[in-house]
């Protein structure tokens, strides 16, 4: 399995970037996108056969609002890896300035929190363990952490998506409660986008930049599960499989 | 704009039609006392005191949403319009350091968008734009004062943030109004975290600290001290500060909350 290439984290400029470039390097990643159902009808609470569980040998994050909880689940579990590794890292004091490691240290906390957020919301409405995504494994190959500027361009990889995550999954969840609970973590999820924006780029129109708010309609970005994973499966981080046979 | 227009979008018509034929806002009150809380959530724009020294109970215990879709986007609209006017004075008011330009000049521009889009949604269902004092009657001064500025800006900001996700879930029922309005309510809080950074400031809300805007202002981040979310303690995170808890989620306020932020801005 070929591990995260650094020089293509840096090259991500932009998350469209990053997408194109994801839409061709797809063969390399940690997920089967195994028949990636578009079926935007599947709106319903959670089929029982469309429960999240092992299908043939892989876990599927299954279907309607559990599909979608499971889906945020996952990604949380790979921002609070990641964070969890930048702030553990032994060289995180001599990287960061004060206030990076100020905010990088917000960020990991928050991150874990909604990471146990997820496993406590999930595990409340599953009918069986086995429903319950596994804690999933990583690997950023040749990333750096002692790289300032490698950990801040994934940082802000992981922020922009999470948030187009949140925005594009909004439309799948039926539960209006549930619906909150994506609009509280994705707002969060958003300022830290800013933040580490800010902190790359400061002083300018970066932490809200063109490549990510559309500067015609000031509209931020929205992507499908499909288009999520697809574009973080290209970053080859994600050791586990997966897949998401019913999710659009 | 009358800002009691503006609220009978938020009101049965039974209790507009009450309130019309009571008269004075007083007796209106009074009759309200006993209404129950859809009629407690109508009297919260009229009491400007309501904002001036705020009570937990004006951000607590109005829970619930109450709108259409289309009175969702109005009052999406009338908030966008106070930020757009806002931050075109404060680009006119040459105030803003050379350092900061454009940064404010990027806020403008997608407020500026913001209010194209929903009026050009909302059509004939737009509200009128209201006429706004961004003095709150002689007490702001923020064309002049930088600090003030950034100050009212993370207000709004935030206060935008909050109003959105309270009306989420009156936009369920519109998968595409919906992912509309949560991909302005991602920018908002992009725009929170700068302008909260420009203030030294986290860029996320600590607890319901108001960080050093006037108390006028506590009914913007009262409620958001919540630690516990759908029944998890996010105090419970092993080696996590109870503190992150509140700052990992940001929380929701009612159209009559936000009606009646933004109401101290309105003439």
């Amino acid at each position: 399995m070929k591990k995260v290439q650094v020089e293509e984290v840096k090259s991500l400029h932009s998350r469209r970037n990053f997408l194109r470039i994801s839409g061709i390097t797809l063969a390399g990643a940690g997920l089967v996108m195994a028949g990636c159902s578009s079926d935007d009808d599947n709106n319903g609470g959670t089929k029982d056969d469309q429960k999240p569980g092992v299908r043939n040998g892989v876990f599927d994050l299954g279907g309607g609002d559990l599909g979608v909880l499971t889906y945020a689940y996952a990604l949380e579990q790979l921002e609070a890896d990641f964070y969890t590794r930048v702030v553990n890292s032994n060289t995180f004091g001599s990287t960061f300035n004060s206030e990076e490691q100020a905010v990088l240290t917000d960020l990991y906390r928050h991150e874990v929190i909604h990471r146990e957020f997820f496993k406590a919301a999930i595990s409340g409405v599953i009918t069986s363990q086995d429903q319950l995504l596994p804690a999933l494994e990583f690997d950023y190959g040749s990333l750096s952490f002692s790289s300032r500027a490698q950990v801040l361009a994934t940082a802000k990889t992981l922020e922009d998506t999470g948030v187009a995550a949140y925005n594009g999954a909004g439309r799948y969840i039926t539960t209006p409660d549930y619906l909150v609970l994506a609009g509280k973590i994705v707002s969060v999820e958003a300022r830290h986008a800013a933040a580490i924006r800010s902190l790359i780029n400061p002083g300018s129109a970066d932490f809200a930049g063109d490549d990510v708010v559309d500067p015609t309609t000031g509209l931020g970005q929205a992507l499908k599960p499909s288009q999520i994973i697809t574009a973080v499966s290209a970053l080859d981080v994600i050791q586990t499989k997966f897949t998401a046979q019913f999710l659009p | 704009m009358n800002i009691i227009k503006f609220l009978e979008s938020f009101t049965t018509e039974g209790m507009i039609n009450s309130m019309q034929a009571k008269g004075s806002r007083r007796d209106s009150f009074n009759q309200f006392q006993n209404m129950g809380k859809v009629a407690a959530m109508a009297a919260v724009p009229f009491g400007l005191s309501a904002f001036l020294a705020p009570t937990k109970a004006n951000a607590a215990t109005f829970m619930g949403p109450q709108e259409t879709p289309t009175e969702a986007l109005q009052l999406a609209l009338t908030l966008e319009y106070l930020e757009d006017e806002f931050y075109a004075m404060a680009l006119d008011s040459g105030i803003i350091p050379a350092a900061d330009q454009a940064i404010i000049a990027q806020i403008a521009k997608h407020e500026n968008a913001h209010v194209s889009l929903l009026a050009n949604a909302l059509g004939a269902d737009a509200p009128a734009k209201p006429t706004f004092d961004f003095t709150a009657g002689g007490n702001f001064d923020p064309f002049n004062d930088y600090p003030t500025l950034l100050a009212l800006a993370q207000a709004f900001e935030d206060t935008g943030v909050r109003a959105y996700k309270g009306q989420a879930g009156n936009l369920i029922s519109n998968g595409d109004l919906l992912t509309t309005a949560l991909q302005i309510h991602s920018v908002e809080a992009m725009h929170a975290s700068q302008i909260r950074r420009l203030r030294g400031q986290k860029g996320w809300i600590v607890g319901s600290d108001r960080g050093g805007l006037p108390a006028a202002a506590q009914a913007v981040y009262d409620g958001e001290e919540l630690a516990v979310q759908a029944g998890f303690n996010t105090s419970t995170v092993p080696n996590i500060p109870a503190a992150a808890g509140p700052e990992s989620f940001d929380e929701p306020i009612t159209g009559p909350t936000a009606v009646s932020i933004a109401s101290l801005f309105i003439v």
